[in-house]
């Protein structure tokens, strides 16, 4: 893999608040035209390392490259050639649809302004709402606009700070839609989610939580690594049957999925003898593959224990 | 990929997208024109500086011809009313206590005999000067009719009478220094208060507002640099604070008749320089400020020295050092003496150019410390 193949080359990126450090020696390596998925709960340093990848923070230690551009003295080339979709909406209220993205359209210089303008609007279908003020839109316009906004100087990078949420199952799926797309076309995309089934929708993906990049890969290779095996239950009183689970040798996670329990651990052993302990008639005991979601809340529980 | 310090790109962007927003806020966009034209009525009109027709008090224990002259001559004045012809001491106390009247004019009892005795009887004002530009105009005049009002009643022989002092001795009870404020300086002072305190709250918010909204964050991600933010969000509000000027002097002019002598070209030049360094210092405050909130409070407490110790409200050089030194410090300071030099006294550039260095001064510092602050990363 050369240089020149990868979007975003990282490593050791560091960035303290006061005495908190929110992202801790993160090395990250995107490759072009790759959509990269960047998972973790909620104050796990996702949207801090996505703003130092855009120049709008400075790192405190770590070097690397992003589209090329060194990521301490190239803020401005590689503002100029990123797409950056905040996590709140943050274009003018007060603006029109076509207003605001006449506004980005004018601060990038870009040549044929009223084309550009027209076509992303039509891109996205916002042809007809185009004067209304962005304001009165609902939550799925609005990511519809922020995202046409930030496409509009056809940027080499795409960074998405969880721009699906609060947004309706089908407008997400168009919008994924849309980013596959994008990607296809040579475009890499950084996206970070809480949502699993879009995280099994990027090419890669990466898990963090307190600052530290836990596992990173395919689908398929964060599954395998983390050596997660997890039996799934049905059938009557699972509520008792969780509270009797819990605490028992090899099991780490109980969860309950509708009508189902899911009981994982990394100790596949041990998590047999205790299942065959409790197995009785009443209840349907099957092996299953482990879930994103099961293998995601591990590695948050181990972290905790680690760095907490 | 170099580039010039400056795109006119992305500074003309931030200048559209200003007015825009200037259009779809209806409130501000009132308040620019709303507080010129309120604070012309209110000082134009209302707030009348050199009063007439107040209420006074006669306690008359004399009632030879020379006690009923002054009287009329009080009335004449137009500067009094006199709406009572009070009986005792405490009936005038009860009246200037309550406030029913302005002024209670003494005359002793032995008053036409030792006028004519040539002892200068003591006449005793008392003044209500809770407010003393309102008494101030109207016992001025009192000193004038001193000295003029008897000489029609003291002819021939009594003529040494008309001494030098007057023939009565006015007596005045209230302390202060008198300035003889006319609308003729008061509202062509009002276009520094009017543009302070507009410019500098506007522009106070236009940073905060894109923080608090979150719009900054995007702001920051693209390449616009922060001289291109500043100078884009001040070139907008340099029209308004134009559109104001103009009110005012039309109002000057046609409602208030006041003089302009000297040359507007001229005073619209220095306008430039003054409007500019409210913006800045508008720009300074929202970079500081952490809420609008905030920024609306750091813009008065900037208005309230730039009307109070500036000499709009008071004569500067009735003021302490102190406070004159921090007057000196204010652009509006500055600017009214150059309007009212320009307008009432006809000075060119020559004379005010002592004034001008002040503004420009003002206007670096504070923009070299707006951009300084404004940060181009969220560091």
């Amino acid at each position: 893999m050369s240089a020149s193949d990868l979007a975003i080359d990282v490593t050791g990126v560091t960035k303290r608040f006061g005495a908190k450090t929110v992202v801790d020696a993160i090395a990250l390596q995107v490759r072009r035209g790759e959509i990269y998925g960047f998972l973790g709960p909620n104050g796990s340093g996702k949207t801090t390392f996505i703003r130092m990848l855009c120049g709008l923070l400075t790192p405190d230690a770590g070097s690397g490259t992003c589209l090329g551009f060194d990521l301490r003295t190239q803020q401005a080339d590689i503002k100029r050639h990123v797409g950056y979709m905040t996590q709140k909406f943050s274009y003018y209220e007060d603006l029109s649809i076509r207003e605001n993205l006449d506004f980005v359209a004018r601060i990038y210089a870009i040549p044929d302004r009223r084309a550009a303008v027209q076509n992303s609007l039509a891109r996205l279908g916002l042809e007809k709402r185009g004067d209304q003020l962005a304001g009165q839109l609902s939550g799925g316009w609005k990511q519809r606009l922020a995202l046409a906004a930030c496409l509009i100087h056809s940027p080499r990078l795409l960074l998405l700070d969880e721009p699906t949420a609060g947004v309706d199952p089908k407008a997400r799926r168009e919008f994924w839609e849309e980013i596959h797309q994008l990607a296809a076309g040579g475009l890499t995309v950084l996206i970070t989610t809480h949502y699993m089934d879009e995280a099994e929708r990027c090419h890669r993906l990466a898990y963090l939580a307190y600052g530290r990049l836990l596992a990173g890969g395919t689908l398929a290779e964060v599954l395998a690594s983390a050596r997660l095996f997890t039996w799934s239950v049905a059938g009557p009183d699972l509520h008792a049957l969780a509270a009797t689970l819990r605490g028992r040798p090899g099991v780490e996670q109980v969860t309950a999925f509708g009508n189902t329990l899911h009981v994982s651990g990394r100790d596949a052993a041990g998590l047999d003898a205790t299942v065959a302990a409790l197995r009785d008639p009443r209840h349907e005991w099957n092996r299953i593959p482990a879930g994103l979601e099961d293998v995601f809340i591990g590695l948050m529980d181990s972290a905790k224990d680690n760095f907490a | 990929m170099s580039q010039p310090r400056l795109s006119f790109h992305r500074l003309w962007a931030i200048v559209l997208k200003e007015f825009i927003q200037m259009k779809r806020d209806r409130v501000t966009f009132g308040m620019m024109v709303g507080i010129p034209l309120m604070q012309l009525l209110l000082f134009g009109f209302a707030i009348n500086s050199d009063p007439r027709h107040l209420p006074a008090a006669v306690h008359l224990a004399d009632t030879g011809p020379f006690a009923r002259t002054l009287v009329q001559a009080l009335r004449t004045s137009e500067y009094f009313d006199v709406v009572h012809v009070a009986e005792t001491d405490a009936e005038t106390r009860r009246l200037l206590q309550l406030g029913e009247v302005q002024f209670v004019v003494n005359i002793p009892v032995d008053f036409t005999r030792r006028l004519l005795r040539g002892e200068r009887p003591t006449v005793l004002i008392e003044a209500d000067a809770s407010d003393p530009a309102a008494t101030g105009p109207a016992l001025n005049a009192v000193a004038q009719l001193a000295n003029t009002v008897f000489n029609r009643d003291l002819p021939g022989p009594l003529a040494h009478l008309q001494a030098q002092n007057g023939p009565v001795d006015f007596r005045i009870h209230a302390h202060y220094n008198p300035e003889n404020i006319t609308q003729y300086n008061v509202v062509p002072g009002l276009m520094g208060v009017v543009l302070t305190m507009t410019m500098v709250i506007i522009t106070g918010l236009a940073i905060t507002r894109e923080r608090e909204r979150g719009t900054m964050e995007n702001l920051l991600a693209t390449p616009v640099r922060p001289f291109e933010v500043m100078v884009g969000k001040i070139l907008p509000y340099i029209v308004v604070g134009y559109i104001q000027v103009t009110l005012i002097l039309l109002a000057a002019r046609f409602i208030f008749h006041v003089p302009m002598v000297g040359s507007l070209p001229l005073l619209y030049a220095v306008s430039l320089l003054f409007i500019a360094a409210n913006l800045a210092v508008g720009i300074t405050f929202s970079t500081l400020a952490k809420n609008q909130l905030q920024a609306v409070q750091m813009a008065f407490f900037f208005f309230l020295p730039s009307i109070l110790l500036s000499g709009f409200m008071f004569p500067f050089r009735g003021m302490p050092e102190w406070a004159q030194a921090i007057g000196s410090c204010l652009p509006n300071t500055h600017f009214l003496r150059i309007v009212r030099g320009i307008l009432l006294k006809g000075n060119g550039l020559a004379e005010i150019s002592p004034e001008i260095w002040p503004l420009v001064l003002f206007l670096a510092v504070a923009m070299t410390i707006g951009v300084t602050r404004y940060r181009q990363t969220l560091d």
